[in-house]
Protein backbone atom coordinates (compact mmCIF):
# COMPACT_ATOMS: atom_id res chain seq x y z
CA UNK A 1 0.00 0.00 0.00
CA UNK A 2 2.87 2.84 1.02
CA UNK A 3 3.97 1.36 -2.53
CA UNK A 4 1.24 2.47 -4.17
CA UNK A 5 0.68 5.79 -2.43
CA UNK A 6 4.55 6.31 -3.20
CA UNK A 7 3.72 5.82 -7.11
CA UNK A 8 0.86 8.23 -7.17
CA UNK A 9 3.20 10.91 -5.02
CA UNK A 10 5.89 10.30 -7.99
CA UNK A 11 3.39 10.41 -10.53
CA UNK A 12 2.03 13.98 -8.57
CA UNK A 13 5.44 15.31 -8.83
CA UNK A 14 5.87 14.24 -12.49
CA UNK A 15 2.65 16.09 -13.70
CA UNK A 16 3.46 19.14 -11.56
CA UNK A 17 7.02 20.26 -12.78
CA UNK A 18 6.64 18.99 -16.04
CA UNK A 19 6.21 22.26 -18.15
CA UNK A 20 3.82 24.53 -17.48
CA UNK A 21 2.24 26.14 -20.84
CA UNK A 22 0.52 29.02 -18.98
CA UNK A 23 2.59 31.62 -21.16
CA UNK A 24 3.22 29.10 -23.90
CA UNK A 25 0.43 30.60 -25.65
CA UNK A 26 1.35 28.78 -29.38
CA UNK A 27 3.62 31.59 -30.64
CA UNK A 28 6.48 28.90 -30.08
CA UNK A 29 7.75 27.20 -33.57
CA UNK A 30 9.28 23.80 -33.29
CA UNK A 31 12.32 24.20 -34.59
CA UNK A 32 14.16 21.27 -33.63
CA UNK A 33 13.62 19.12 -36.40
CA UNK A 34 16.08 17.63 -38.60
CA UNK A 35 16.93 20.32 -40.95
CA UNK A 36 17.13 17.96 -43.73
CA UNK A 37 17.07 19.02 -47.32
CA UNK A 38 17.05 18.49 -50.66
CA UNK A 39 20.43 18.68 -53.00
CA UNK A 40 20.01 21.29 -54.93
CA UNK A 41 19.65 20.98 -58.59
CA UNK A 42 22.97 22.59 -59.32
CA UNK A 43 25.95 22.13 -57.20
CA UNK A 44 27.76 25.49 -55.61
CA UNK A 45 30.02 26.92 -58.34
CA UNK A 46 32.81 27.28 -55.65
CA UNK A 47 34.15 23.74 -54.72
CA UNK A 48 37.08 22.75 -55.61
CA UNK A 49 37.49 20.02 -57.53
CA UNK A 50 41.21 18.78 -57.36
CA UNK A 51 41.43 15.63 -56.04
CA UNK A 52 44.88 15.71 -54.99
CA UNK A 53 44.85 18.48 -52.99
CA UNK A 54 41.54 18.13 -50.69
CA UNK A 55 42.25 21.39 -48.25
CA UNK A 56 42.44 23.66 -51.65
CA UNK A 57 40.21 26.30 -51.61
CA UNK A 58 40.39 29.96 -52.74
CA UNK A 59 41.94 32.24 -50.01
CA UNK A 60 40.80 35.87 -51.25
CA UNK A 61 37.46 34.82 -50.83
CA UNK A 62 37.03 33.42 -47.37
CA UNK A 63 36.77 29.74 -46.53
CA UNK A 64 35.52 26.20 -48.04
CA UNK A 65 33.64 25.20 -48.90
CA UNK A 66 35.43 21.84 -48.28
CA UNK A 67 35.25 18.24 -49.72
CA UNK A 68 35.55 14.88 -48.83
CA UNK A 69 34.98 12.06 -50.83
CA UNK A 70 31.27 12.29 -51.76
CA UNK A 71 30.89 14.95 -48.92
CA UNK A 72 30.57 18.87 -48.95
CA UNK A 73 31.28 20.61 -45.99
CA UNK A 74 29.98 24.64 -45.99
CA UNK A 75 29.55 27.55 -43.92
CA UNK A 76 31.04 27.23 -40.97
CA UNK A 77 30.93 28.65 -38.57
CA UNK A 78 30.90 29.70 -34.69
CA UNK A 79 29.97 32.82 -32.25
CA UNK A 80 32.17 34.74 -29.86
CA UNK A 81 31.55 33.59 -26.18
CA UNK A 82 30.23 35.60 -23.48
CA UNK A 83 32.54 36.08 -20.59
CA UNK A 84 32.88 33.15 -18.58
CA UNK A 85 30.65 31.29 -21.07
CA UNK A 86 32.81 27.62 -21.05
CA UNK A 87 30.85 26.34 -23.61
CA UNK A 88 30.14 27.39 -27.59
CA UNK A 89 28.40 25.97 -30.38
CA UNK A 90 29.83 24.91 -34.32
CA UNK A 91 27.80 25.42 -37.26
CA UNK A 92 27.98 24.39 -40.69
CA UNK A 93 26.21 21.92 -43.52
CA UNK A 94 27.00 18.88 -44.78
CA UNK A 95 26.10 17.86 -48.37
CA UNK A 96 25.92 14.23 -49.42
CA UNK A 97 26.41 14.29 -53.35
CA UNK A 98 26.95 10.70 -52.83
CA UNK A 99 24.56 7.37 -53.19
CA UNK A 100 25.60 5.87 -49.78
CA UNK A 101 24.27 7.33 -46.58
CA UNK A 102 27.11 8.32 -44.22
CA UNK A 103 27.15 9.50 -40.34
CA UNK A 104 28.48 12.10 -38.85
CA UNK A 105 30.51 9.98 -35.76
CA UNK A 106 32.69 12.90 -34.36
CA UNK A 107 34.31 16.14 -33.94
CA UNK A 108 37.26 17.22 -31.61
CA UNK A 109 39.15 20.73 -31.87
CA UNK A 110 41.91 22.06 -29.69
CA UNK A 111 40.49 24.61 -28.21
CA UNK A 112 37.56 22.36 -26.41
CA UNK A 113 38.26 19.58 -24.17
CA UNK A 114 35.56 17.80 -25.15
CA UNK A 115 33.41 18.02 -28.36
CA UNK A 116 30.10 16.59 -29.14
CA UNK A 117 27.32 16.18 -31.55
CA UNK A 118 24.07 17.87 -30.41
CA UNK A 119 20.47 18.77 -31.20
CA UNK A 120 18.74 21.92 -29.56
CA UNK A 121 14.70 21.31 -30.02
CA UNK A 122 12.39 23.65 -28.55
CA UNK A 123 9.31 22.20 -27.12
CA UNK A 124 7.11 24.50 -26.56
CA UNK A 125 8.86 27.03 -24.50
CA UNK A 126 11.34 24.55 -23.09
CA UNK A 127 14.65 25.10 -24.47
CA UNK A 128 15.76 20.65 -24.45
CA UNK A 129 19.67 19.75 -25.62
CA UNK A 130 20.43 16.48 -26.51
CA UNK A 131 24.00 14.72 -27.15
CA UNK A 132 23.71 12.41 -30.51
CA UNK A 133 25.56 9.82 -29.11
CA UNK A 134 25.05 7.99 -32.32
CA UNK A 135 25.81 10.26 -34.75
CA UNK A 136 24.31 12.47 -37.16
CA UNK A 137 22.93 11.01 -40.86
CA UNK A 138 24.57 12.64 -43.51
CA UNK A 139 21.94 10.54 -45.78
CA UNK A 140 22.37 9.95 -49.39
CA UNK A 141 21.73 13.32 -51.42
CA UNK A 142 20.92 15.67 -48.96
CA UNK A 143 21.89 18.46 -47.40
CA UNK A 144 21.91 18.74 -43.42
CA UNK A 145 22.22 22.04 -41.83
CA UNK A 146 24.10 22.33 -38.44
CA UNK A 147 22.32 25.77 -37.42
CA UNK A 148 21.40 27.71 -34.44
CA UNK A 149 18.22 26.64 -32.92
CA UNK A 150 18.71 22.61 -34.10
CA UNK A 151 22.00 20.68 -34.58
CA UNK A 152 25.14 21.99 -33.85
CA UNK A 153 28.64 21.11 -32.40
CA UNK A 154 28.76 21.41 -29.28
CA UNK A 155 32.41 22.81 -27.69
CA UNK A 156 33.07 21.69 -24.04
CA UNK A 157 35.74 22.68 -21.66
CA UNK A 158 37.02 25.63 -23.88
CA UNK A 159 40.28 26.60 -23.07
CA UNK A 160 39.56 29.85 -23.86
CA UNK A 161 37.39 32.23 -24.77
CA UNK A 162 35.94 32.05 -28.67
CA UNK A 163 36.75 35.71 -29.64
CA UNK A 164 35.09 37.48 -32.99
CA UNK A 165 37.10 37.18 -36.08
CA UNK A 166 39.53 34.13 -35.16
CA UNK A 167 39.66 30.90 -36.56
CA UNK A 168 40.22 27.52 -34.96
CA UNK A 169 40.09 24.12 -36.86
CA UNK A 170 37.63 21.23 -36.03
CA UNK A 171 37.98 17.66 -37.22
CA UNK A 172 35.20 16.05 -38.40
CA UNK A 173 35.06 12.35 -38.74
CA UNK A 174 32.41 10.28 -40.88
CA UNK A 175 31.86 7.04 -40.55
CA UNK A 176 32.69 5.69 -44.22
CA UNK A 177 33.95 9.18 -45.36
CA UNK A 178 36.61 9.42 -42.98
CA UNK A 179 38.12 12.29 -41.61
CA UNK A 180 38.36 16.19 -42.87
CA UNK A 181 39.80 19.15 -40.77
CA UNK A 182 37.81 22.35 -41.64
CA UNK A 183 38.56 25.66 -40.01
CA UNK A 184 35.63 27.45 -38.05
CA UNK A 185 35.40 31.61 -38.34
CA UNK A 186 33.87 33.17 -35.12
CA UNK A 187 30.99 35.56 -36.08
CA UNK A 188 29.52 37.84 -33.57
CA UNK A 189 27.97 36.25 -30.52
CA UNK A 190 24.27 36.22 -31.96
CA UNK A 191 25.58 35.73 -35.40
CA UNK A 192 22.64 33.54 -37.29
CA UNK A 193 25.63 32.48 -39.94
CA UNK A 194 28.65 33.95 -41.68
CA UNK A 195 29.09 35.08 -45.24
CA UNK A 196 31.98 32.14 -45.46
CA UNK A 197 32.24 32.57 -49.23
CA UNK A 198 32.12 36.26 -50.72
CA UNK A 199 30.50 35.34 -53.57
CA UNK A 200 26.65 36.46 -52.14
CA UNK A 201 24.87 34.21 -49.89
CA UNK A 202 23.84 34.40 -46.67
CA UNK A 203 25.56 37.42 -44.32
CA UNK A 204 22.86 37.41 -41.74
CA UNK A 205 25.34 37.89 -39.12
CA UNK A 206 23.52 40.54 -36.58
CA UNK B 1 -16.94 -11.53 -12.80
CA UNK B 2 -17.05 -12.10 -9.16
CA UNK B 3 -15.04 -9.69 -7.12
CA UNK B 4 -12.37 -11.86 -5.48
CA UNK B 5 -11.12 -9.78 -1.91
CA UNK B 6 -7.55 -9.35 -3.67
CA UNK B 7 -9.09 -7.92 -6.10
CA UNK B 8 -11.47 -5.58 -3.95
CA UNK B 9 -7.98 -4.99 -2.23
CA UNK B 10 -6.20 -4.01 -5.17
CA UNK B 11 -9.02 -1.80 -6.10
CA UNK B 12 -9.45 -0.21 -3.11
CA UNK B 13 -5.39 0.35 -3.27
CA UNK B 14 -6.08 2.22 -6.66
CA UNK B 15 -8.46 4.55 -5.22
CA UNK B 16 -5.99 5.64 -2.70
CA UNK B 17 -3.41 6.32 -5.48
CA UNK B 18 -5.59 8.62 -6.97
CA UNK B 19 -6.74 10.18 -4.10
CA UNK B 20 -3.22 10.86 -2.93
CA UNK B 21 -2.50 11.70 -6.07
CA UNK B 22 -5.31 14.48 -6.47
CA UNK B 23 -4.48 15.96 -3.08
CA UNK B 24 -0.68 16.26 -3.61
CA UNK B 25 -2.01 17.96 -7.22
CA UNK B 26 -3.93 20.33 -5.46
CA UNK B 27 -1.40 21.14 -3.08
CA UNK B 28 0.85 21.75 -5.46
CA UNK B 29 -1.27 23.56 -7.94
CA UNK B 30 -3.39 25.98 -5.66
CA UNK B 31 -0.92 28.42 -5.26
CA UNK B 32 -1.14 28.71 -8.94
CA UNK B 33 -4.28 31.15 -9.23
CA UNK B 34 -5.21 33.76 -7.52
CA UNK B 35 -9.08 34.80 -6.16
CA UNK B 36 -10.09 35.22 -9.55
CA UNK B 37 -8.81 32.09 -10.78
CA UNK B 38 -6.05 34.03 -12.62
CA UNK B 39 -2.71 32.32 -12.87
CA UNK B 40 -0.01 34.30 -10.25
CA UNK B 41 3.65 33.81 -11.61
CA UNK B 42 6.42 35.57 -9.69
CA UNK B 43 5.48 35.83 -5.48
CA UNK B 44 7.02 32.82 -3.25
CA UNK B 45 9.18 32.52 -0.58
CA UNK B 46 12.65 32.33 -2.40
CA UNK B 47 15.41 34.51 -0.94
CA UNK B 48 18.03 34.79 -3.43
CA UNK B 49 21.02 37.51 -4.25
CA UNK B 50 21.55 39.48 -7.27
CA UNK B 51 25.40 40.04 -8.77
CA UNK B 52 25.25 43.16 -8.01
CA UNK B 53 25.24 42.38 -3.65
CA UNK B 54 21.27 43.07 -3.45
CA UNK B 55 18.82 40.42 -1.89
CA UNK B 56 16.58 38.90 -5.01
CA UNK B 57 12.70 38.45 -3.26
CA UNK B 58 9.47 38.87 -4.78
CA UNK B 59 9.57 42.63 -3.35
CA UNK B 60 12.49 43.10 -6.09
CA UNK B 61 10.36 43.13 -8.79
CA UNK B 62 7.39 46.00 -6.99
CA UNK B 63 8.56 49.84 -8.39
CA UNK B 64 9.73 49.86 -11.64
CA UNK B 65 8.92 47.34 -14.64
CA UNK B 66 11.24 44.45 -15.13
CA UNK B 67 11.79 41.37 -17.56
CA UNK B 68 13.01 38.16 -16.07
CA UNK B 69 14.96 35.02 -17.66
CA UNK B 70 15.46 31.88 -16.40
CA UNK B 71 19.29 30.66 -18.11
CA UNK B 72 22.60 29.58 -16.96
CA UNK B 73 26.42 30.13 -18.30
CA UNK B 74 27.14 26.71 -19.78
CA UNK B 75 23.98 27.69 -22.02
CA UNK B 76 25.39 27.07 -25.58
CA UNK B 77 22.58 29.07 -27.62
CA UNK B 78 19.33 30.56 -25.82
CA UNK B 79 20.89 32.41 -23.45
CA UNK B 80 23.91 34.71 -25.24
CA UNK B 81 21.16 34.98 -28.13
CA UNK B 82 18.57 36.18 -25.37
CA UNK B 83 20.84 38.31 -23.58
CA UNK B 84 21.58 39.65 -27.24
CA UNK B 85 18.19 40.71 -28.10
CA UNK B 86 17.80 42.06 -25.08
CA UNK B 87 20.86 44.51 -25.54
CA UNK B 88 18.50 45.14 -28.93
CA UNK B 89 15.60 46.10 -27.14
CA UNK B 90 17.26 48.34 -24.29
CA UNK B 91 18.87 50.21 -27.12
CA UNK B 92 15.34 50.92 -28.93
CA UNK B 93 14.09 51.63 -25.36
CA UNK B 94 16.34 54.40 -24.78
CA UNK B 95 18.09 55.12 -21.39
CA UNK B 96 15.41 56.54 -20.17
CA UNK B 97 12.44 53.79 -20.56
CA UNK B 98 15.20 51.08 -19.57
CA UNK B 99 13.66 48.29 -18.30
CA UNK B 100 15.47 46.02 -15.15
CA UNK B 101 16.22 42.49 -16.73
CA UNK B 102 16.86 39.83 -13.93
CA UNK B 103 19.12 36.80 -15.52
CA UNK B 104 18.02 34.25 -13.17
CA UNK B 105 20.10 30.79 -12.98
CA UNK B 106 18.80 27.85 -13.43
CA UNK B 107 22.50 26.32 -12.87
CA UNK B 108 23.59 27.41 -8.94
CA UNK B 109 25.79 24.62 -8.84
CA UNK B 110 28.16 25.92 -11.06
CA UNK B 111 26.84 29.88 -11.21
CA UNK B 112 28.33 31.24 -8.79
CA UNK B 113 28.13 35.30 -8.68
CA UNK B 114 30.89 36.15 -9.78
CA UNK B 115 30.76 34.15 -12.72
CA UNK B 116 27.40 35.28 -13.22
CA UNK B 117 28.47 38.96 -13.30
CA UNK B 118 30.64 39.26 -15.67
CA UNK B 119 28.35 36.85 -17.67
CA UNK B 120 25.28 39.08 -18.07
CA UNK B 121 27.31 42.88 -17.09
CA UNK B 122 28.25 42.99 -20.56
CA UNK B 123 24.21 43.39 -21.70
CA UNK B 124 22.56 46.89 -20.52
CA UNK B 125 20.69 46.75 -17.70
CA UNK B 126 20.91 42.93 -16.77
CA UNK B 127 21.59 41.71 -13.31
CA UNK B 128 22.72 38.45 -12.59
CA UNK B 129 20.52 36.19 -9.60
CA UNK B 130 22.09 33.49 -7.91
CA UNK B 131 21.03 31.29 -4.83
CA UNK B 132 21.27 27.97 -3.03
CA UNK B 133 19.86 25.28 -5.11
CA UNK B 134 17.06 24.94 -2.87
CA UNK B 135 16.26 29.25 -2.84
CA UNK B 136 16.30 28.35 -6.91
CA UNK B 137 14.17 25.75 -7.13
CA UNK B 138 11.56 27.67 -5.14
CA UNK B 139 11.85 30.92 -7.33
CA UNK B 140 11.48 28.46 -10.68
CA UNK B 141 8.08 27.36 -8.90
CA UNK B 142 7.02 30.99 -7.99
CA UNK B 143 8.02 32.07 -11.59
CA UNK B 144 6.18 28.61 -12.92
CA UNK B 145 9.72 28.23 -14.88
CA UNK B 146 10.43 24.18 -16.26
CA UNK B 147 14.45 23.95 -15.54
CA UNK B 148 15.79 20.00 -15.73
CA UNK B 149 19.01 18.32 -15.32
CA UNK B 150 20.75 16.53 -18.69
CA UNK B 151 23.42 14.30 -17.62
CA UNK B 152 26.26 14.10 -20.54
CA UNK B 153 28.09 11.60 -19.38
CA UNK B 154 31.39 11.43 -16.77
CA UNK B 155 29.62 13.87 -14.32
CA UNK B 156 28.92 16.48 -17.72
CA UNK B 157 25.19 18.23 -17.74
CA UNK B 158 23.41 20.61 -19.58
CA UNK B 159 19.90 22.05 -18.61
CA UNK B 160 16.57 21.78 -20.17
CA UNK B 161 15.20 25.28 -19.53
CA UNK B 162 11.58 27.50 -20.50
CA UNK B 163 13.56 29.65 -22.96
CA UNK B 164 10.41 32.61 -22.18
CA UNK B 165 11.05 35.78 -20.84
CA UNK B 166 8.90 37.03 -18.46
CA UNK B 167 7.68 40.61 -18.12
CA UNK B 168 6.30 42.24 -14.86
CA UNK B 169 4.72 45.94 -14.58
CA UNK B 170 5.74 48.47 -11.98
CA UNK B 171 3.55 46.60 -9.24
CA UNK B 172 5.17 43.59 -9.86
CA UNK B 173 2.24 41.90 -11.30
CA UNK B 174 3.22 39.25 -14.40
CA UNK B 175 2.23 40.93 -17.44
CA UNK B 176 3.30 38.94 -20.74
CA UNK B 177 5.74 36.56 -21.39
CA UNK B 178 8.07 37.25 -24.57
CA UNK B 179 8.72 34.21 -26.20
CA UNK B 180 12.30 32.72 -27.13
CA UNK B 181 13.27 34.44 -30.64
CA UNK B 182 9.86 35.90 -31.03
CA UNK B 183 9.32 38.94 -33.64
CA UNK B 184 11.12 41.82 -32.37
CA UNK B 185 8.24 44.51 -33.39
CA UNK B 186 6.00 42.16 -31.69
CA UNK B 187 8.11 42.58 -28.94
CA UNK B 188 8.79 45.98 -28.40
CA UNK B 189 5.02 46.57 -29.00
CA UNK B 190 4.22 44.52 -25.88
CA UNK B 191 6.98 45.98 -23.45
CA UNK B 192 5.60 49.69 -23.95
CA UNK B 193 1.98 48.51 -23.58
CA UNK B 194 3.27 47.27 -20.59
CA UNK B 195 5.61 50.69 -19.55
CA UNK B 196 2.40 52.39 -20.91
CA UNK B 197 -0.25 50.12 -18.74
Amino acid sequence: MIRYVLTAGALAVLTTTTPVHAFGSGQQAVTGLPHVLRLPETTPDAIPVSGTEEHSHDMSSGMGPWRLGDLTIAGAFSRATLPNAPVGGGFLTVTNAGSEDDTLVAASTAVAGRTEIHEMAMEGEVMKMRALTDGLPIPAGETVELKPGGFHLMFMELTGPLVEGETFTVTLTFEKAGEIEVPISIAGPGAKGMDHSGHGGHSATD
Amino acid sequence: MTMTPRRMALWALWGLALLALAGFGWLKLSPMFDRNGAVVIGPGDYHLETTEGAPFTEDTLEGSPSAVFFGFTHCPEVCPTTLGDITTWQEDLGPEDELRVFFVTVDPERDTAEVLHDYVSWAPGVTGVTGSPEEISKALSAFRVYARKVPLGAGRYTMDHSANILLFDKDGRFFEPIGYQEDPDRVMEKIRRMLAG
